[in-house]
């Protein structure tokens, strides 16, 4: 079948690229260029689309370069500001697997003809009918069977969590071909096939803030930045911050210990009124998240009030057993995700993908923090 | 193959390849053109009777050629060299260049205002021709030099540039006009045109001959500092010993455009002519970058704007069927990026999203026209139908 793959310049690309080709596919490359701006890491700059180019010679594949800076300051630089303005904590990453990748990139596939878009992610696809899609991407019949979106066989690379708002309809027409490896697996067969990118470091953080710049001069320079007072639970003064904007809910670092000599973190951020309120760990511990309705996505049934399952708050964070309950609360627009043990806060912004209880590397859905 | 791309680059004529070949194939050998020896003669006779070639082909004298690398050197020799020297001398430089050149010279000025020099864009009207009003106004006798390229390397568009050397003389005698004739050089006369001009850039690639070979004239009374150091070749305005056999084919190749040009813009323009009318019945809604009412268009130069697709998808399933047209311009990674050109001519984003630039060349033949009037509206439509 005809396959796009998206090309970052990193290993797991690369190799993505590499096993398609070995599987007899038609396969051709494209790299995103994203951010305009300066970088020094990720998938946006010159370095790291000469290396994805030259590993699509290396393999004997077409690569094309798609300059889709303006859609992704829209759609993801734009909006990562505008959170942080308003105190939230987004994840820069999924809106731009969400609106980039899988949805601009995976479009443009389509009218393009091909039947799949590959990346290079640590995850898994699978579906009744995984064998016949490869005939032809006009097959699909979701109606008698539904795609999984499963977690990649390496726990320490999985990358389920960023790609957990997909659906049915682009899961039918994505494939992840390093989701099966470790990732030592895939850096021995670059090295194997003398891809350049074999040793290349994972990339790190934010694509488009460089580690010199660092994410406060970044939104510095894009929105107003406020220092803010810090208080404890009985609202005594307790030290203050230069950007209010920055501190995220369940944050430790810069906020110092309490009378009790022991560690403080942020239970609360105010940024209208300019304040920052901690606690003890035992304080900021928390039994549910409120997710937003509307962020609400399902890879396929939706679970319903009462449903069991498994949350994961963080790229790596640790998965915990909850129970979802209809917030009772507000006009049925939040969805309480209680845990089954305290924990650390999720920030607001922040996703929370939902695991199959019975099946925990499966994604059930996800939503945003409200 | 149907290759609908020269105003990139041209493929390499097959009488270029053999004068260069030739070059190098002789028993004689050949030595560095500024020893003394037998092979080193022989070089220097060899590039000497080049430059008389690139000479007779811009009409002026062969001690005004100076040999480069290419199109792009020579703009940066061009704008930089007399701003340096200004610069020196009276401790400013005012550089005037229109909103439409290439980046050569775009970015030649970027630089100079990023060093703290004046630079001074002149805006074009809907056509990218300079507004001769906005180029009186700006002009001053502080004006160090004009650039204003012969003709527009995205649209074909020809300035009309006697009549805006004119202005320049009179509201500023001083000041240098140069002019990068690079796409105009498969067509038009240079020798007439840019007569006026003190500088012209020229490269051997856009006329059929080899990639990295460029010319600058330089009259003499252009006061201008090298960029380049070193062992004072090209009479102290470009060091680095030259490249004899790439200026012997940029000469050969600028003597066939010479003895070809009464029969090729013509028989160029006819094709270019029957692709353009074609397309624009056959593709719904498309329709000219330029304004109809502009005429004096390079013979090979086709512009389009396709709404409802975009070019960055349009040149992939072009290319897939073997269509090779351009887009734009593109940046470092080799993504397009928006159209400075198209910008200043107040094409909008929106409009300039499907624009497509076509560039027949000297052997685009009747068949590739065929084609391209085959394979263009069905990719187009199958965009459209989203796949």
């Amino acid at each position: 079948m005809r396959v796009l793959v998206a090309m970052s310049g990193g290993v797991d690309s690369s190799v993505a690229a590499a096993l398609l080709v070995e599987q007899g596919h038609d396969v051709v490359g494209a790299t995103l260029k994203l951010w305009g701006g300066p970088s020094d890491s990720g998938c946006c700059s010159v370095a790291d689309v000469e290396d994805a180019r030259r590993v699509a010679q290396q393999l004997g594949i077409t690569h094309h370069v798609f300059n889709l800076t303006e859609e992704f300051d829209r759609n993801v630089v734009a909006p990562y500001v505008g959170e942080h303005a308003l105190g939230r904590t987004p994840n820069p990453c999924i809106e731009c697997n969400r609106t980039m990748k899988f949805d601009r990139l995976l479009h443009r596939a389509d009218r393009l003809g091909f039947h799949r878009l590959a990346t290079g992610h640590h995850a898994r696809v699978t579906g009744a009918d995984t064998a016949s899609a490869s005939d032809s991407g006009a097959d699909l019949a979701p109606a008698l069977s539904s795609w999984q979106l499963r977690r990649g066989a390496d726990p320490l690379k999985d990358q389920s969590y960023v790609l957990s708002m997909l659906g049915q309809d682009a899961l039918s027409r994505v494939v992840f071909p390093v989701g099966d490896m470790t990732k030592d697996e895939v850096r021995a067969h670059a090295h194997r096939l003398g891809l350049r990118t074999a040793g290349k470091p994972d990339s790190q953080d934010v694509c488009f803030i460089s580690s010199v710049e660092g994410r406060q001069a970044f939104l510095s320079q894009r929105v107003e930045l406020h220092p803010a007072e810090v208080v404890d639970g009985d609202g005594r003064p307790a030290g203050s911050v230069e950007a209010v904007e920055l501190v995220t809910v369940g944050q430790r670092r810069g906020m110092g210990h309490g009378s009790d000599g022991k560690r403080r973190y942020v239970t609360h951020v105010d940024v209208a009124a300019r304040r920052v309120t901690v606690g003890s760990a035992t304080e900021v511990l928390r039994t549910s998240v409120l997710l937003a309705g509307p962020s609400l996505t399902w890879v396929d049934q939706p679970l319903t009030a009462g449903a069991r399952a498994v949350a994961q708050v963080s790229a790596h964070g640790r998965p915990v057993p909850c129970t979802l309950v209809a917030a009772a609360s507000v006009e049925n627009d939040l969805i309480e995700v209680r845990f089954d043990e305290p924990q650390r806060p999720v920030a607001p912004g922040q996703t929370v993908a939902l695991y199959d209880m019975l099946d925990p590397d499966a994604v059930v859905g996800a939503g945003i923090a409200a | 193959m149907t290759y609908l791309d020269h105003a990139a680059t041209t493929p390499l004529r097959p009488e270029v390849a053999a004068a260069m070949a030739q070059v190098h194939a002789d028993p004689a050998g050949l030595g560095n053109p500024t020893g003394s020896h037998p092979p080193a003669q022989r070089a220097r006779r060899l590039l000497e009777e080049a430059r008389d070639e690139v000479a007779a082909f811009l009409g002026r004298d062969p001690g005004d050629i100076v040999f480069t690398s290419g199109g792009t050197e020579s703009a940066n020799l061009a704008v930089l060299g007399p701003a340096e020297t200004a610069r020196q001398d009276r401790g400013e430089a005012v550089l005037l260049y229109s909103a439409v050149e290439h980046p050569a010279v775009r970015e030649s000025a970027r630089a100079a205002a990023k060093a703290g020099l004046d630079t001074r864009e002149l805006p074009v009207d809907a056509s990218g021709i300079v507004d001769p009003d906005a180029l009186a106004r700006t002009l001053s006798s502080r004006a160090t030099s004009v650039s204003i390229m012969t003709a527009n390397n995205e649209t074909g568009v020809v300035q009309p540039l006697r009549q805006l050397i004119e202005t320049i003389r009179q509201r500023a005698p001083n000041a240098y006009v140069f002019t990068d004739a690079v796409q105009a050089a498969p067509y038009l006369d240079l020798a007439d045109i840019t007569a006026g001009a003190d500088l012209v850039s020229l490269s051997a690639h856009k006329v059929g001959g080899p990639v990295g070979v460029g010319a600058l004239a330089i009259s003499s009374r252009v006061l201008l500092e090298p960029r380049q150091h070193g062992g004072g070749q090209e009479r102290e305005r470009r060091s680095g010993t030259q490249d004899v056999a790439g200026a012997v084919g940029f000469a050969t190749a600028l003597g066939l455009v010479m003895a070809e040009r009464a029969t090729a813009g013509p028989r160029v323009a006819a094709r270019r002519d029957r692709l353009r009318d074609g397309l624009l019945h056959a593709i719904d809604g498309a329709y000219r970058t330029v304004p109809a009412a502009t005429t004096d268009i390079l013979p090979g130069h086709l512009h389009l704007c396709v709404p409802g697709v975009e070019r960055e998808e349009l040149l992939v399933a072009l290319g897939e069927q073997d269509i090779c047209v351009s887009g734009g311009s593109s940046c470092a990674s080799g993504a397009l990026q928006p159209s400075h050109v198209l910008a200043a001519m107040g094409v909008t984003p929106e409009m300039a999203a499907g624009a497509l630039r076509f560039t027949l060349g000297y052997g685009t033949t009747d068949a590739d026209i065929d084609r391209a009037l085959q394979v263009v509206p069905a990719v187009v439509a199958a965009l459209r139908r989203g796949g």
